[in-house]
């Protein structure tokens, strides 16, 4: 014969806080931090921060076909380059110069080159996807840097940043630490956009297909349209970081369009966790803090990228998952 | 002494102890043990899918255990890569015999023979002995291998493996998919084998020339072993064969 | 009718002529270029991003053995042995360990030692273009210029090695390693073929052709530490166009790109003639993505 145990009287245990309690509690601190920083930095380290934001943007955009659709693209050079001259456009045509034109302009630039891409590269096997991507964004890189009379070439062009205005209620110039605000306003936005794709029913074919493409073109799913749309979201918001980066710099310059660009946004994401999107911030602001690190204590003519290029080597084999890697699940719930 | 009992000289030529491999969750062999004697021909019958062709893949290095041993002349060889094995003397004839489609009957037997220790004597030697066997294939030496019959490519696939000058051969259902000429040319190639001092382990589905070629038989059910004994004690149609192999 | 002998007249047949064997030369590099690429990607599955970097490698070896020697062709051997080793050693100590994961992998692999290797030469050599001497000197006439022979030699020679190493692959032993291997794996090890060490071999073959690729071009364009990019892109063009891990198919189309090239030089700067090679690539991709000189398999 038995007795139900007797209950004890526990001692008072908080509750287990859910896990999306715990996100944004953990959003809301970072986002602290990063507001603030600006207030407390030197203007060296400010305007650091501000471009590793830049420079995440840009990587997250690309972690939706590396870290979600298993597709690896060196394009986005391109969709960078293109937003960035698009604004540059907009800056240059239209006096006086108006932010949210550029910021569309950018936009439309980079869609229309990431159609363009997305439309020939997604005909060609996994592995290929690659190498096209690189291929067509050479190709931008070329028309840029010889077609001088709209690019300006091998100079680029110059311009001046925008007041930061919205119609009827604000009109002031940028100052670096509104400007910081408002990269990191986007940014954060692109990221709450993009966290809302991946963990749409959109985003789940996204990573059915990166799971096995086969299965998943098997089952029935438009495979291919589904990389297209994939890659023209990326190209966008690689393209926004163009635009901000415009913002932050005015100038526009086809270095940012050669293949160079795109490669150090596939080290970010890897070396920041792929499949994370948070990573690839992480990747790009430890990279930037290394270069600048390495140059300071070796001096400039240091080729920095032989020690980052081994540690990106070593990681992919010991530690694909990156530095944000261990996470990656909690990220995505 | 006993068919059964290892041979008097000692270890036997391959020793398996206790298989145990999963496919994903699918135990597929579940604490399978044999024997093969030095130039011993020995008999593995079992219905499609109970693991007979396993077990000859992980003899030859191309499915890992999870545990369980093989030993080749008492050493052991589980883990070691495929090629290995085939240089110590185990040759491998596979379902569907997985000839080289695009290299030519020649270029075939050549990855057999391409290997130190083969002097242009042996070649010859081996090449003339080969093609005695199988003159269509000396007919056919410079064609390319896809384009052979379906039993012109079992004699390759067999072919092939000799020119390891293996100590044994692994055969998995040679006879499949051939016409009854071929598959009494499959018995005499096994009865020349045999004279040779090549051990065989014979997979099969055809239970009479099974039962006629070996000298032991080892029936398999859902990846175990089911029944052991002389191929001398049993018949075609022992109650054995029908609960093991019947429909 | 008229319009056509005005149109005939025009075109500058000496020119053409001249550009078609220029064409033909850098053709034959690009092939033994792509060639290596092509075989790496058939056999190894990998997409060796490091190409552009081991053609670098193997010029700036040949900068330099040829400094301490004088001898082109110790240059050009040297060469095709460095980077042959260090192409071997680079397959075991990063390809290797990723052999059975995701293909995206080797991918990123090789783009980082690409990086690597760049900013090393960077490091060492400068950022100055070098240049490796002509081997030959003599010319001959061909129209109005002064031909030199080293060209045509250089092209004899990338043909050559194109060639010896198809005859090899056709008889030599491991030649049949490498194809048995690339039809069945799992079968070629049952038969004694060391498939790892295929592998390696591969990779080593691919990296002499392209180092090899660059001590041809050296006496043509410089030696510089970012000549890698523009080889390797053209060589990625040329798989495509080609078709994907075929041979024949990849030396007709890096001729045929290389062709279209030089013809397009005439009337357009070349930095800007590399936009023809693009195109194919685009028109290839829209009317016959596996390839435009696709044939039947090895």
């Amino acid at each position: 014969m038995t007795t139900a145990p007797v209950e004890k009287s526990m001692p008072w245990k908080p509750a287990r806080l859910s896990h999306t309690a715990v996100f944004w509690m953990a959003f809301c601190v970072v986002m602290a931090l990063l507001i603030v920083a600006p207030l407390v930095l030197p203007p060296f380290w400010r305007r650091f921060l501000t471009e590793v934001l830049i420079w995440g943007l840009l990587a997250m955009s690309s972690d939706l076909l590396i870290g979600y659709t298993g597709i690896v693209s060196f394009g986005h050079s391109a969709f960078f380059g293109l937003g960035m001259y698009g604004a540059a456009g907009a800056l240059l045509a239209v006096k006086p110069p108006n932010l949210w034109l550029a910021i569309l302009f950018g936009l439309g630039g980079a869609a229309g080159a990431a159609l363009f891409v997305a439309y020939f590269s997604t005909r060609l096997r996994d592995i290929y996807f690659a190498i096209t991507t690189l291929i067509f964004s050479q190709i931008f890189y070329v028309i840029i840097f010889t077609w001088t009379a709209v690019t300006g070439g091998e100079n680029g062009l110059i311009f001046s940043r925008p007041h930061l205005s919205v119609p009827f209620l604000y009109d002031a110039r940028f100052t670096p630490t509104s400007l910081h605000w408002f990269v990191l306003t986007v940014v954060t936005g692109s990221y709450l956009i993009l966290r809302r794709v991946t963990q749409s029913p959109f985003g789940m074919v996204l990573q059915s297909i990166r799971e096995n493409e086969a299965r998943t073109r098997a089952i029935g799913y438009p495979v291919q349209r589904y990389k297209i749309v994939a890659v023209m979201l990326s190209g966008l918001f690689a393209g926004l970081a163009g635009v901000l980066y415009a913002l932050q710099n005015e100038f526009a310059a086809p270095d940012f369009v050669y293949f160079i660009t795109s490669g150090d946004t596939v080290i970010f994401n890897v070396i920041g966790g792929i499949g994370t999107l948070v990573g690839p911030i992480v990747g790009a602001g430890f990279f930037q803090l290394m270069r600048e690190l390495l140059s300071r204590w070796f001096g400039d003519q240091f080729p920095y990228l032989i020690p980052l290029g081994v540690v990106f080597i070593v990681m992919i084999i010991f530690l694909p998952q990156g530095l944000l890697g261990f996470a990656r699940r909690w990220l995505n719930r | 002494m006993s068919v059964l009992s290892q041979n008097g000289n000692g270890r036997p030529l391959i020793a398996v102890e206790d298989l145990h491999t999963y496919y994903g969750k699918s135990h597929v062999l579940d604490g399978v043990s044999l024997h093969v004697a030095r130039g011993e021909v020995v008999g593995l019958l079992g219905r499609n899918g109970v693991g007979k062709s396993t077990t000859l893949k992980t003899i030859m290095g191309l499915v890992r255990p999870a545990q369980g041993r093989v030993s080749l002349e008492g050493s052991v060889i589980t883990g070691l890569p495929s090629h290995k094995l085939a240089r110590l003397g185990i040759g491998y004839v596979p379902e569907d015999r997985r000839i080289f489609r695009f290299l030519t009957v020649m270029e075939n037997l050549r990855t057999g023979f391409d290997r130190r220790g083969v002097t242009a004597d042996k070649r010859s030697a081996l090449l003339d002995k080969v093609f005695s066997y199988f003159p269509v294939l000396a007919e056919r030496r410079n064609q390319a291998g896809g384009t052979l019959s379906g039993g012109e490519q079992q004699m390759l696939a067999i072919a092939r493996a000799m020119m390891l000058e293996p100590k044994i051969i692994l055969l998995d259902e040679p006879t499949e998919g051939l016409m009854p000429r071929m598959v009494g040319q499959i018995s005499r190639i096994i009865e020349v084998l045999h004279n040779d001092g090549v051990a065989i382990l014979l997979v099969e589905q055809n239970v009479p020339l099974t039962l006629e070629a070996s000298r032991r038989i080892y029936i398999m059910e859902k990846g175990r072993m089911r029944h052991h004994c002389a191929a001398s004690d049993l018949d075609v149609n022992d109650a054995v064969i029908k609960q093991y192999l019947g429909v | 009718m008229h319009t056509i002998a005005q149109f005939l007249q025009a075109i500058p047949f000496d020119v053409v002529i001249i550009q078609t064997v220029n064409g033909v030369i850098t053709g034959l590099i690009l092939a033994l270029v792509a060639s290596g690429l092509t075989l790496i990607l058939g056999i190894l599955d990998v997409v060796n991003f490091a190409h552009g970097e081991l053609l670098m490698l193997g010029a700036y070896v040949g900068v330099v053995v040829i400094a301490a020697t004088g001898s082109f062709w110790l240059g050009l051997l040297a060469s095709a042995i460095v980077v042959a080793i260090f192409g071997a050693v680079l397959q075991i100590v990063t390809l290797r360990p990723l052999i059975g994961r995701d293909p995206l992998n080797t991918i990123l692999v090789t783009f980082g030692v690409s990086l690597i290797l760049q900013n090393y030469a960077l490091w060492q050599f400068g950022p100055i273009e070098r240049k490796i001497p002509e081997p030959i000197n003599a010319h001959f006439e061909m129209f109005y210029l002064q031909y030199p022979w080293y060209r045509i030699m250089i092209a004899a020679l990338s043909a050559a090695i194109i060639g010896g190493f198809w005859l090899y692959l056709k008889h030599g032993k491991f030649g049949i390693w490498i194809r048995a291997t690339s039809q069945d794996r799992v079968m070629a090890q049952a038969m004694g073929i060391p498939v790892p060490w295929v592998y390696t071999g591969v990779f080593a073959i691919g990296s002499a052709m392209a180092a090899a690729s660059g001590v041809l071009f050296g006496p043509l364009g410089g030696v510089s530490h970012t000549m890698g990019l523009d080889w390797v892109l053209r060589a990625f063009i040329v798989v495509v166009v080609g078709g994907m891990g075929n041979l024949a198919g990849s030396i007709a189309a890096a001729i045929f790109i290389s062709l279209l090239e030089a013809y397009a030089s005439i009337w357009v700067d070349p930095s800007q003639a590399v936009i023809v090679s693009f195109v194919v690539l685009i028109l290839t991709l829209l009317f016959r993505p596996t390839g435009l000189f696709a044939s039947a398999p090895r």
